[in-house]
């Protein structure tokens, strides 16, 4: 239909266009200019002033048109001046073709020149949003069958992220093709095109970013492709260049609906990782991080230090130099969504206020098992299919946090992370199992890197040097004099223990004798160091509340003979005659009871003096803090005599 | 209506100094220079009295033909200075005070950021944003 005869304006060389393509440009046209009467008022007056009898498209619809075709910006004002409107001064559809054709070519990387329309182009693309489909397209039941239904209709998100791809490969538009042979039904075309309605807003603000890809997420995505019906038969592209948040933000469209401002919202998972690097750093969840203690947490980020310093401006929202629990995840949003590329904000967003935080998410409950927080928040606003998959990733989160004290080894950290489903089982038996080692996450190493861009990585780093040393080394400088260090040090594991919840009456396990190995194998080496550093009778009791907590009390034996290379222990006591028991292969499992009932109360009364020890320290520091404060009230009042009195 | 606000650190060298765009920018660096005599003549003239006594708002440092030039020195003196536009006649010195405090707040939310080190230049955005509330509100309170 259009030749290059046709093309009245005298836009240049030959347009030759495949039928599909003219197909689709027509129909494209046609939109365009059938909705000249409700675009902004450009339309009429370029109408007025063309031929007779060639329509033109509105500026207005067009102007939305190319700006659903993703491309940046100066791409599409290069793309407006070569194909001539710019020239002629309206759209019409000699220039409107060419443009199409241009934008065609700059979505599969060729460059914006005449020269690129004259090779055989696939269509162009372009994720409409919902108001936009409305609009121009009516009722989707015409479209159906017709090529032009490809463009358009596909809202899948993985086209989405194919998009993501345009730009660096070049694909074919089989694949895009394909759908035809199914056409989404009207239903299913509304329902996801809201989700390519974040998108493509997020896209155009976040266009000329090219956010790190987060590869964790992609098992997210995946299960969301097949879901979605005949197109989700490709495979899910997902570059997943979108930070969790927004995979589940799509499901939360509906719910979410009152902040635009997607990337700025914090999930659930990111929020429980915010609060447990919180409490890595402080423990009680409504004090406040002071700024220097957040300032060297940030800074592992590896964001420069300007960026930080405007990070903090941003989310210190009273300006007191330090961080409560919603001004840290505010932070620490930021500053994952400026490593992933984002820019930072003018302001802080509204879903990063302090108050939208507090009010958004309730404190974690830390006493209970952290499982039931989730099943709680969780299934209020998601699918159950999203739900597994949250509590998959949550549980992954979960293990990840208190795995330095679980049963896991290095190995099994890491077929954790490779092998989600795997794991999961595993983990969830494990998990289930352990709900009181969440307090134990004080012990978790401050010193993690975040050199990665994902979540995942980061958490996966944290998890990597698995053996922090054990932190509360709160030597009083001062008070050296009563060598604290050296009381100290024996009850370090004590105190360590003594502030974590020790697990009382434990259920002896069915098999302990089998569990053993098992768990002896699964001590991961941070106990070893706990130890390592004290005295030999009072750790091994200590260490109960780091590992499993039942067949303990067995394992807190003296067997370098059998595990010396699993972990270095030096257990030994109540252990003794219990090791040479538990290396029988099937001890008994009364003794073992009472085994454990005896460690337990050696347990206890390890507790006991530590607290006695530590009461007596307190005591004794107070005294010397009441006399320090009275040698500096001395010291005040003698310079405010000596002070020169002037003459005046 | 300030025309330019400057902070000067201890040491005498400026850490944040921003003036109305003009083309004789160098002139308001260059008041702001010489002020700093007239603020250490000042500070000094108190002797030795305490501390404590002194006030931080100085006052009137010194008028010019088209300008006045107020001062402001802080406990751990760091000095603000600001240029007021002489023909503004009806600015009055409670707005000047009004002014500079705010302007204090602003630099001690500046401090309170552990990622400023006490003596590098001020680049935060929101202390450029606060240098426009007060010099601007100030005086617009006051523009006929």
């Amino acid at each position: 239909m259009e030749t290059a005869a046709g093309g009245g304006c005298g836009s240049g060389p030959p347009l030759l266009l495949s039928e599909g393509e003219q197909q689709c440009y027509s129909e494209l046209f046609a939109r365009c200019a059938g909705a000249a009467g409700g675009g902004p008022g450009l339309g009429p007056p370029e109408a007025a002033r063309a031929a007779p009898g060639a329509a033109t498209a509105a500026a207005g619809p067009v102007a939305d048109l190319f700006r659903a075709s993703q491309l940046p910006a100066e791409t599409l004002h290069q793309i407006t001046e070569l194909c001539g409107a710019k020239r002629v001064g309206y759209f019409g559809p000699t220039q409107f073709y060419v443009a199409l054709k241009l934008i065609a070519a700059a979505q599969s990387g060729l460059p914006v020149r005449i020269e690129s329309i004259k090779c055989e182009l696939p269509l162009p693309r372009f994720v409409m949003s919902k108001t936009d489909a409305e609009i121009r397209f009516g009722n989707p039941p015409e479209l159906h069958g017709t090529k032009v239904q490809i463009p358009y209709l596909i809202t899948e998100k993985n086209t989405f992220k194919r998009m993501d791809d345009e730009d660096k490969q070049q694909e074919t538009q089989s694949p895009t093709m394909s759908p035809l042979a199914s056409p989404p039904s009207s239903p299913p075309h509304y329902q996801r095109v809201p989700l390519s309605h974040g998108y493509s807003k997020l896209r155009s603000s976040a266009e000329q970013m090219h956010p790190a890809p987060y590869e964790a997420r992609q098992p997210l995505v995946q299960p969301e492709g097949p879901s979605s019906g005949g197109p989700g038969a490709k495979p899910p592209r997902h570059q997943a260049s979108l930070i969790r948040s927004f995979s589940v933000e799509r499901e939360l469209q509906d719910n979410s609906s009152n902040y635009p401002d997607e990337p700025w919202r914090i999930t659930e998972e990111q929020r429980e990782y915010y609060v447990n690097q919180f409490r890595s750093l402080q423990p009680d969840p409504s004090s406040f991080i002071s700024g220097s203690v957040a300032k060297n947490f940030f800074t592992k980020s590896k964001l420069s230090i300007p960026e930080l310093s405007y990070i903090w401006e941003l989310s210190d929202a009273d300006c007191d130099g330090a961080l409560t629990l919603p001004e840290f995840c505010a932070a620490f949003h930021l500053i994952v969504a400026r490593k992933n590329g984002y820019p930072l904000p003018e302001g802080l967003p509204p879903t990063l206020q302090p108050e939208y935080l507090q009010a958004a998410f309730p404190k974690p409950k830390w006493e209970c098992a952290l499982f039931d927080s989730y099943s709680e928040s969780m299934p209020a606003n998601q699918q159950p299919r999203d739900l597994n998959r949250m509590e998959k990733l949550s549980i992954k989160d979960m293990a990840d946090f208190p795995v330095p004290t679980q049963d896991v080894t290095c190995d099994d950290k890491q077929a954790l992370k490779s092998a989600p489903d795997e794991a999961l089982p595993k983990d969830v038996s494990e998990d289930s199992a352990t709900p009181k080692d969440s307090n134990s996450l004080k012990a978790r190493p401050r010193s993690r890197s975040y050199s990665s861009t994902s979540i995942e990585e980061a958490m996966k780093r944290g998890e990597d040097p698995p053996t922090p040393p054990p932190r509360p080394q709160k030597t009083h400088s001062r008070a050296s004099s009563l060598d604290l260090n050296k009381v100290f040090q024996p009850s370090v594991p004590a105190s360590k223990s003594g502030l974590l919840p020790p697990p009382p009456a434990l259920p002896p396990r069915p098999c302990p004798a089998q569990a053993e190995p098992a768990s002896e194998a699964d001590l991961h080496p941070q106990l070893s160091r706990a130890p390592s550093q004290a005295a030999e009778s009072s750790p091994t009791k200590k260490d109960i509340p780091y590992s499993q907590p039942p067949s303990k009390p067995i394992r807190r034996k003296f067997r370098p003979e059998n595990q010396a290379p699993e972990n270095q222990e030096p257990s030994t006591t109540v252990g003794g005659p219990a090791s040479v028991v538990s290396v029988k292969p099937h001890p008994t499992v009364q003794k073992q009871s009472s085994k454990q009932k005896k460690a337990i109360q050696t347990a206890i009364r390890k507790n006991k003096e530590a607290n006695a020890v530590l009461a007596r320290l307190n005591s004794e520091l107070q005294q010397q803090l009441k006399e320090v404060h009275q040698e500096r009230i001395a010291l005040e009042n003698q310079l405010e005599q000596l002070r020169p009195v002037t003459v005046l | 209506m300030a025309v330019c606000v400057a902070v000067i650190a201890k040491e005498n060298y400026p850490l944040y100094i921003r003036s109305v765009p003009t083309e004789s920018e160098l002139q308001f660096h260059y008041m702001v220079h010489t002020s700093l005599d007239v603020v250490d003549e000042k500070v000094s003239a108190m002797g030795k009295a305490l501390v404590d006594q002194r006030e931080l708002y100085l006052g009137l440092l010194y008028p010019t033909e088209d300008y006045k030039v107020y001062g402001y020195v802080t406990n751990s003196k760091v000095k603000f200075v600001m240029v007021v536009d002489s023909s503004n006649a009806a600015l009055r010195d409670n707005e000047i005070r009004s002014m500079f405090r705010k302007l204090h707040n602003s630099y001690t939310d500046v401090m309170c950021n552990p990622f400023y080190t006490p003596g590098d230049r001020i680049q935060s955005r929101c202390a450029c944003a606060c240098r426009g509330g007060p010099a601007g509100r100030g005086s617009c309170s006051e523009s006929k």
